[in-house]
């Protein structure tokens, strides 16, 4: 009878440990949402609650944020830029990955880990020289320069992540296409690209969400209120000179990061799994 | 066709695949090895030559300077802050990330009902583009508006009508950074450990508590050793993160009040990119690197051991 009142105790209790978690963890965006509602006069007021809507909710802001900043611009053009750094890195990563998975042999698995480690080689290291590389390819203050920019990121991380994938996958299929009369090239086509249709689709929403979210290159490169990216254009230009519009700033926050928060959560899990279970030597 | 197909099929059989091969395997790698050769690989030199220079914006190569802006940065207060800063805001943040993932990959270790959405909303923080939720917690912490120092005079911690000023005041600057740094890092360093949960040995538990051994002795003596070098892992990845990080520094405090919040990343791009001079901004940015080269070693060393400890 104790054993089960202590079991019920613990149980409440790690049920509170997890909800105080779960309410730091999301609470910034629970904040945006009610924000995004509230007409100023409920926001601009301290005597408020702030937990309540004071007056009645209010589509204002995002009516606002919609037809008066460049928002939906900077929508379109995350995409954008999203669509073209998941073709590079697709283009970069795939012969390389089959190439380090199942041609190099015991090389092809140190490359790949040579390859991850530029992974971890930060924007923050290189934005300045990196801006005179832009400059003078002529790209300044256009999506081309994050589209040229971003797979610095990606490849690294993409074809180890889809290296690690293959090999993962029985060379037996292939050995027996090319028996049958396959090339080489039309195993990888026809037996195993369908077969790695899992990695592939991880390298996509990998190379489109980390796009998304970045934020360094972004601002150092791009200036031009038209050409910016959501994750730049939001922290950057919905504050009208010195005045921060919060509804809009952070109805757009919020629409902005909460989509790419769904994407990235897919694919979390096998990033995580790549390089615990099967170790970044793999 | 046909003679190419009969051709390229007896090739097949033949000895001379491994010639193909060789010709095969570096034409397939080379694409994306010349692409991280050319734009990583050239401006981290150009980044050290600019480190050299007297480079600005204006004329950006500049002239040889040997070493002097390197003395530069070190005589010059707000860089020598802005290091100390990175290293401290790196620390304090990765000790306070391990041990809140650790209680946290305990308590979800087991399944129950809902976990899914638990789990998803735990990892906004990591998932969601980082200059967004910055912001989020920019309004949260908003001199005048703040949510929390509504929650305080409610409470009566805080005088009617008196204001925290969270962001203007360098202490607590210094901890809404911190915090944020922390509440971003958490749901990944979480994950990773439940990783490592999943791959513990049921048997090894489930012997623990036939021996009578209680929670914290089944942690202490069963999961912490199987843990460790996940541990290591995440801890790493945590320390380059935070380490190189300038997005929270720079839409939550601009490195102010006065400063106090600079970080080398943040300092790097208000010298370099704002301000123009590309030679000091390079420089600050490589005081990163060592830490960076020691961290990969040992990211590399950690992982070793992961893969010999499964």
């Amino acid at each position: 009878m104790s054993g089960r009142v202590r079991r019920r105790i613990l149980a409440v209790g790690r049920g509170l440990l997890i909800g105080a978690f779960v309410v730091f963890a999301a609470f910034p965006f629970a904040w945006m949402g009610i924000t995004a509602f509230k007409q100023n006069a409920d926001l601009y007021n301290p005597q408020n609650n702030p937990f309540w809507f004071n007056q009645p909710p209010t589509l204002e802001h995002l009516h606002y944020t919609f037809r008066k900043t460049q928002f939906a611009r900077w929508v379109v053009n995350t995409a954008l830029v999203g669509l073209g750094v998941v073709t590079v890195t697709l283009l970069l990563t795939v012969p390389a990955a089959y190439s380090l998975a199942r041609l190099l042999g015991r090389w092809g698995e140190r490359a790949s880990i040579a390859i991850f480690l530029v992974y971890l080689v930060p924007p923050t290291l290189l934005f300045i020289p990196m801006s005179l590389v832009v400059t003078t390819l002529g790209l300044q203050n256009t999506l081309w320069s994050l589209i040229v920019v971003y797979p610095t990121i990606t490849v690294p991380l993409c074809t180890w992540l889809l290296s690690g994938f293959l090999r993962g996958l029985p060379r037996e299929l292939e050995e027996a296409a090319m028996v049958d009369g396959c090339t080489r090239l039309g195993a990888l086509g026809r037996v195993l690209l369908p077969l790695a249709v899992p990695g592939i689709v991880t390298v996509v929403i990998f190379s489109f969400t980390l796009s998304a979210q970045e934020f360094v290159y972004a601002l150092s490169f791009v200036t031009a209120t038209a050409q910016k990216t959501v994750s730049v254009g939001v922290p950057a230009d919905m504050v009208r000179g010195d005045i921060f519009d919060w509804g809009p700033l952070m109805a757009s926050a919020f629409l902005a990061s909460v989509p790419v928060a769904a994407l990235y959560y897919l694919v979390i899990e096998r990033f995580v799994g790549s390089f615990t279970l099967s170790g970044v030597l793999r | 066709m046909a003679v190419a197909q009969g051709i390229a099929s007896a090739l097949s059989r033949g000895r001379t695949w491994l010639e193909r091969e060789r010709v095969l395997a570096p034409a397939l790698v080379t694409p994306a090895v010349a692409y991280i050769v050319l734009l990583v690989g050239f401006p981290f030199l150009f980044a050290l030559y600019l480190s050299w220079t007297d480079a600005t914006t204006g004329n950006p190569f500049g002239r040889f300077v040997g070493f002097s802006n390197y003395v530069l940065v070190f005589e010059d207060p707000v860089a020598s802050r802005a290091l100390r800063n990175t290293f401290v805001f790196t620390l304090t943040a990765q000790v306070a990330v391990m041990v809140l993932a650790n209680v946290l990959a305990l308590a979800l270790r087991q399944p129950f009902r809902g976990r899914g959405l638990v789990m998803f909303l735990l990892l906004l923080p990591w998932v969601a583009p980082v200059s967004l939720s910055t912001i989020g917690w920019l309004w949260i912490l908003h001199a005048r508006f703040s949510v929390l120092d509504w929650a305080l005079r409610e409470l009566g911690l805080l005088p009617p009508g008196a204001n925290m000023f969270w962001l203007g005041r360098p202490e607590l600057a210094f901890g809404a950074v911190v915090a944020v740094h922390v509440w971003r890092m958490l749901p990944f360093a979480t994950v990773v450990l439940l990783a490592g949960h999943a791959a513990i040995p049921k048997d090894f538990l489930d012997q623990a508590e036939v021996d009578g051994a209680n929670l914290w002795q089944k942690y202490r003596h069963v999961m912490m050793p199987l843990l460790a070098p996940v541990a290591a892992v995440s801890l790493l990845f945590g320390t380059i993160f935070t380490f190189t990080d300038m997005t929270v520094v720079y839409v939550l405090t601009r490195g102010g009040p006065f400063d106090t919040t600079q970080v080398l990343a943040s300092l790097a791009f208000f010298k370099g990119i704002v301000g123009g001079n590309l030679s000091v901004g390079a420089t600050i940015s490589l005081l990163l690197f060592p830490v960076l080269l020691v961290a990969a070693v040992l990211v590399l060393r950690a992982a070793r051991r992961v893969e010999v400890g499964w």
